[in-house]
């Protein structure tokens, strides 16, 4: 498959400690990537390090092939879709505004949405499953609301890569599984997905291959029965679980 | 234009706003019409600068507040809480206390530009981005302390009483005396900070999802930084230049206003222009009417009052949302 991201020692840090290094590590396209790893991993990093949003002091991150930081913001913000974990609006718009938020990448100087821009934001919020939202308050939605909302809203930029830093955090099991649909899905249309996630459950059942990282390190990777190996579970995770970990099959009523 | 109702609303409000200035205080109507050379000279060459000079302080002081409000994702954002006013006032005190001012009529206005940016800058340094509003309000405390005790300094050392004074009821803010040179330093460069802060306005929209958020959809931090300063120290400086330190206009209009564009940092770009500018022209009229023979009410002091109880308000209501 395609490579979407190369990334050839990479080392981030914030101040004197590392927060996240690699050797060689590619992510290819249309591949639904978990990055699982217990608090202060290094999760975030990598996400961050994919999305520009953190400069590594040594080493090169590549995408389709050209190192990231020759893309200007724009041209970036265009090919990559990021979700950051924090879902506070600093501002109570009301919803469909924040979904719009997408398209501004696209936006010409002193122009307004075009018509293709209306169309992929109401697909974005089809997708998101976020109909019947878009014209309520943001802070008056709920946890799960607001994760749809800020969900369509990563979805309308239509972007070929769509990076999430944990998009399941304080969702009800519903809320999680419907949120990991979504992004199988987006995997299935040939986006390289990436997320971090807590949810081991989630992570073994919907994932195609999952990146463990502990202390800014990538521990396993490999799909979600090999990466989550016994052995990585006590080790990494501090769990006790003699036959690894076991993918739910509940799903949506 | 989603707002073109609400613009227009405004704009309305400004004329009428405009009117009041201009009829206020006894202005001659009937010997306006009779074609009084007097009444004639006092419409042109008094009221009309006044008015004008009003409109463009307010407008200034409003959107410079609704800018910084957007940027700091913080409705307690104003030129002069978070002391940007202050440090304009120091640089054009600077002008005055040095005699620069006497070299060129441009020397006071630019001074108080370099002043409000270079506190603005300060402001920047210290609160860092998405300030909370506790390290907003204590950043503009420390910005504006340092500033206004730069004018003390320069009081204590004023030459001599009439300096003194003249520089104290400068600072409390006023558009008496204003003349036609006036509107004609501060028009330009109001107009220009004006210009570079409506740049602004998309990337205060991305803001909204927070800092990594917005740099996520292409937004240059450091470069909306830059135009920030920028805009608010053309507009803010070229305004405490011609007018002095008038307070809390940037704080009250954004605040009234967002309810009316759904809490959009973009759209509230404008209205608060316009906002700023009627209610400025408003407390002008209102000063004149209030004030008697030879007690003379300043502006700054009248917005002040008006706007300190929208300052608690806020600070209340902000404690209950915001950490």
């Amino acid at each position: 498959m395609t490579a979407r991201f190369e990334l050839d020692n990479v080392d981030c840090r914030y101040g004197a400690r590392t927060a996240f290094e690699t050797g060689k590590l590619s992510i290819a396209v249309g591949e639904l990537t978990a990055i699982a790893g217990p608090n202060g991993a290094g999760k975030s990093t990598l996400i961050k390090t994919l999305a520009g949003l953190v400069t590594p002091v040594h080493g090169e991150v590549r995408l389709d092939g050209v190192a990231l930081q020759r893309f200007a913001d724009r041209e970036r913000a265009r090919r990559i879709a990021y979700l950051p974990a924090d879902s506070r609006l600093a501002w109570p718009l009301i919803a469909i505004r924040v979904v719009e938020l997408g398209r501004y990448p696209f936006l010409k100087p002193l122009h307004g949405f075009t018509e293709e821009d209306g169309e992929l934001i109401k697909e974005a919020v089809q997708r998101a499953g976020a109909d019947g939202l878009t014209e309520r308050r943001f802070d008056e939605l709920s946890s799960g609301e607001k994760a749809r909302i800020l969900l369509a809203r990563a979805l309308a930029t239509n972007a070929g890569t769509l990076l999430l830093d944990e998009p399941g955090a304080a969702l009800d099991p519903r809320h999680q599984l419907a949120v990991m649909k979504v992004l199988k899905a987006e995997a299935g249309r040939g986006v390289c997905t990436v997320f971090a996630g807590h949810s081991l459950e989630l992570v073994s059942r919907f994932a195609d291959r999952v990146l463990v990282m502990d202390q800014g390190r990538i521990i396993a990777d490999g799909p979600p029965q090999e990466a989550l190996s016994p052995y990585v579970l006590s080790d990494v995770f501090g769990l006790d679980a003699p036959r690894g970990i076991t993918p739910p099959d509940w799903a949506l009523a | 234009m989603k707002d073109t109702r609400l613009l227009l609303i405004l704009s309305g409000g400004c004329v009428l706003a405009g009117l009041a200035g201009l009829l206020v205080d006894g202005f001659p109507l009937a010997a306006l019409f009779a074609g009084d050379e007097t009444a004639h000279l006092l419409l042109i060459e008094l009221r009309l600068p006044r008015i004008a000079l009003g409109f463009l302080v307010g407008a200034a002081l409003g959107l410079s507040g609704a800018a910084l409000q957007g940027y700091f994702r913080n409705p307690l954002a104003d030129p002069g809480v978070v002391g940007v006013s202050a440090s304009a006032g120091m640089g054009a005190v600077a002008a005055l206390y040095f005699g620069f001012s006497t070299l060129s009529a441009l020397v006071l206005p630019v001074m108080a530009i370099a002043g409000a940016a270079s506190g603005g800058s300060a402001l920047l340094f210290i609160a860092g981005r998405g300030a909370t509003a506790t390290s907003l309000i204590l950043s503009g405390v420390a910005v504006g302390a340092l500033a206004n005790a730069m004018v003390a300094l320069a009081m204590n050392f004023s030459p001599n009483p009439w300096a003194l004074s003249e520089i104290a009821y400068w600072l409390m803010g006023s558009l008496r005396n204003t003349s036609w040179t006036e509107v004609q330093i501060a028009l330009p460069l109001i107009a220009a900070g004006v210009a570079i802060l409506l740049t602004t306005a998309r990337d205060l929209d991305s803001l909204s999802i927070g800092e990594d958020g917005a740099r996520a959809l292409g937004v240059n931090l450091r470069d909306l930084q830059i135009r920030l300063i920028a805009g608010t120290a053309l507009a803010v400086g070229a305004a405490v230049a011609v007018a002095g330190a008038i307070g809390f206009v940037g704080l009250v209009v954004p605040h009234l206003i967002r309810p009316l564009v759904q809490h959009e940092p973009a759209r509230l770009l404008m209205p608060s222009a316009l906002g700023g500018g009627a209610l400025l022209m408003t407390a002008d009229a209102a000063t004149r009417l209030i004030s008697g023979d030879g007690v003379p009410l300043y502006l700054g002091v009248m917005t002040a009052i008006l706007g300190v109880p929208f300052f608690f308000h806020l600070i209340r209501q902000t404690g209950r949302l915001a950490p």
